[in-house]
């Protein structure tokens, strides 16, 4: 046996996808979805990985679950080769996946997770205890005995949550758990992976996201990653921390201006966003240092606009994926992208 | 250790598909339905068959080839509920539930699974051929006395048999988790091919020497051979007829192993391409 000194562990996972060139029509056949990745996580963290659509967050949880095979690399979990082992690392592991109505539809919510208690040879009463419990954490309680077909999407996803914690998997893996749900929902779904977290000191959760704000509040360490390559990982502070040395502002100007003409020219701007909102643009900047804001301002005058509010902030996770990548998290990509919940 | 936790999880597998497979058979809303829809379905289907061969084809039933059709087709239930029972599990989990993935994540043995969730149709597919059977005993007029019927043969033969299908199920299976769409058309063309070659409604003597060749290396067709021997006396294929009753078996037996070993390794290799290619969550959305 290898000593089992990270519950996870990759070291140059790739994975490519090759198109048929039939449906690529003409474009590149090969997808890079997953891109030499090295991540380490350490028995009892939550840990996060961080980025945009298409990103290759569920292509790196389908081959630690087991459901896919990488190009080359190698994934360890549990201590296991998911490769060479996949029967062994499927006793040690969980897996939900967000934004999906899985589930049969013929059996009650009590049914489809009990049957799933029974493959892990659960037993006896602790079983509808902890089902009654999961279920009011979610706050499906009183849709126990309803068939799935009768419920919505977001209800199937709380039912699926739901199953994810009930064997108390060592290792849990949640792509995207809290997306398409209501705020309200999401925030107790997140203050129960944290509660679990405390209650099971000896259990690991890799948690994918594309909100930020998830990512920061709950995650003791995060990998950003774009195009399949880690880019950075490190606890939230510490990421935030790199960009304490820069300023952080965001400009609100009314007027007609070209922030791409303007800022470019601007020597300390190193990074910057901007997008219209009610009739003005905001800009997101990350300057060099605090001086830099002056030659800014007094471009947005030259060009005639004019400045309605000004704000220093504290760095985001945002703002270090934007200083990593160039562009915001939900903005850029093919997808187009879905605006963050307010938290 | 390790054998002993794989063998609880095989057995965990079998007994909660066999549960689900009910679940997902009979939770109809409407129980008249059901028995519609999983009984007397497939009796008519067997019958209408029956009938075809008494008026298209002006057979009597005095014929010996009339019990032998029937017996024949009585029994062909089993093969599109068995078959389709198994690898339709792959669609149905995969596409329509959504859960294949997480059966794959979770520790069970898929091949257990995949056959107890078949476990159901086969009950429901004896109900149906029994019925069939007493109706043709009982309406028809074909002599099955009780007495005289070779019961051990029978039994063995069945479960033999069963498992035969079972395992063709499962290589079926193995092709689904490859190719979703095509499952239903490869399904019947294996239905189809068994209904021409293993003798259901005419002797192998009728076929070509080739196919009579393809026929004789099927169990199905030992099976049937064997059930009509235990139910009518005789076989009815001459191309069969120098095996005596004793090697029957021992031939359905040796043969349903050897198509064990190929569709277990051959769903094991299906389910180490998809692996590969990302197909165990397909959803082709058709
Ligand atoms: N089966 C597949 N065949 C071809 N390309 C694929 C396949 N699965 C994923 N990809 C591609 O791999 C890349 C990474 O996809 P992945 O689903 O891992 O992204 P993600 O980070 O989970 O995105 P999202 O936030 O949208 O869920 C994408 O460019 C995607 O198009
Ligand atoms: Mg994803």
């Amino acid at each position: 046996m290898q000593a089992r000194e990270y519950s996870i562990e990759t070291k140059d996972l790739t994975r490519v996808f090759r198109v048929k060139r039939r449906e690529a029509r003409g474009e590149k056949r090969e997808i890079t979805a997953l891109d030499r990745a090295d991540l380490a996580v350490e028995r009892g963290e939550l840990f996060g990985v961080l980025g945009p659509n298409g990103a290759g967050k569920t292509t790196l949880i389908k081959i630690l679950a087991t459901l896919l095979s990488p190009t080359s690399g190698t994934a360890r979990v549990a201590g296991v080769d998911v490769v060479a082992n996949p029967w062994e690392v499927r006793r040690h592991i969980g897996m939900v996946s967000g934004g999906e109505s899985s589930g049969y539809g013929l059996l009650t919510v009590e049914e489809n997770l009990w049957m799933f208690s029974q493959f892990y040879g659960m037993r006896g009463a602790d079983v509808r205890k902890r089902i009654k419990e999961l279920l009011e954490v979610v706050g499906l309680a009183d849709g126990a005995k309803t068939k799935i077909y009768h419920l919505s999407t977001g209800m199937r996803q709380k039912m699926n949550f739901a199953r994810g914690f009930l064997t108390d998997p060592e290792i849990l893996f949640l792509d995207e758990p809290t997306i398409g749900l209501d705020v309200q929902t999401a925030r107790t779904l997140r203050a129960y992976i944290r509660k679990w977290m405390d209650d099971h000191p000896d259990r690991t959760i890799l948690l994918t996201t594309h909100y930020m704000y998830e990512a920061d509040e709950l995650c003791d360490r995060v990998a950003i990653i774009d195009q399949g390559k880690v880019l950075a990982c490190d606890t939230p502070a510490a990421l935030k921390r790199d960009l304490q040395e820069e300023a952080v502002f965001r400009l609100k100007v009314e007027g007609d201006l070209d922030p791409e003409k303007l800022l470019r020219g601007i020597a300390g701007v190193h990074r910057f966003t901007h997008a219209a909102r009610d009739g003005h643009a905001q800009l997101d900047l990350i300057l060099a240092d605090e001086n830099v804001l002056l030659p800014v301002l007094s471009g947005i005058q030259g060009t005639g606009g004019r400045l309605v509010s000004l704000e220093k902030r504290a760095p985001t996770l945002e703002d270090v994926f934007i200083r990593l990548v160039g562009h915001g998290l939900n903005e850029g990509g093919d997808a187009g992208g879905a605006s963050e919940p307010a938290p | 250790m390790t054998a002993r936790v794989r063998g609880k999880e095989t057995w965990r597998s079998l007994r909660v598909a066999v549960w689900l497979g009910w679940q997902v058979e009979s939770n109809w809303t409407d129980p008249f339905l059901f028995a519609v829809y999983s009984v007397v379905r497939p009796v008519a289907g067997a019958l209408i068959l029956v009938f075809m061969y008494l008026v298209v084809a002006r057979g009597g039933l005095e014929n010996p080839l009339f019990p032998y059709v029937f017996v024949g087709n009585a029994f062909y239930i089993y093969v599109g509920a068995v078959l389709m029972g198994i690898s339709w599990v792959v669609i149905d989990d995969r596409e329509h539930y959504g859960m294949l993935k997480y059966m794959y994540v979770a520790p069970l043995n898929i091949l257990t699974y995949l056959l107890g969730r078949g476990v159901a149709q086969t009950a429901i597919a004896t109900i149906a051929t029994a019925i069939t059977l007493l109706f043709g005993v009982g309406v028809l007029g074909i002599r099955i006395p009780p007495g005289q019927v070779d019961w051990g043969l029978l039994a063995v033969a069945l479960v033999l048999g069963l498992s035969a299908l079972a395992f063709m199920g499962l290589l079926l299976a193995g092709a689904t988790l490859l190719t979703a769409r095509h499952n239903f058309f490869i399904g019947q063309a294996v239905a189809g091919a068994l209904y021409l070659l293993s003798g259901v409604v005419f002797p192998l003597d009728v076929l070509p020497p080739a196919l009579q060749w393809v026929g004789k290396a099927l169990p199905v067709t030992y099976w049937l051979e064997a059930l009509r021997r235990a139910l009518l006396g005789e076989g009815g294929n001459e191309a069969l007829r120098a095996i005596p009753t004793g090697h029957l078996l021992p031939i359905l037996a040796g043969s349903t192993l050897a198509l064990a070993v190929v569709s277990i390794l051959f769903f094991r290799w299906a389910e180490g391409v998809a692996h590969c290619r990302g197909l165990l969550d397909m959803q082709t959305m058709y």
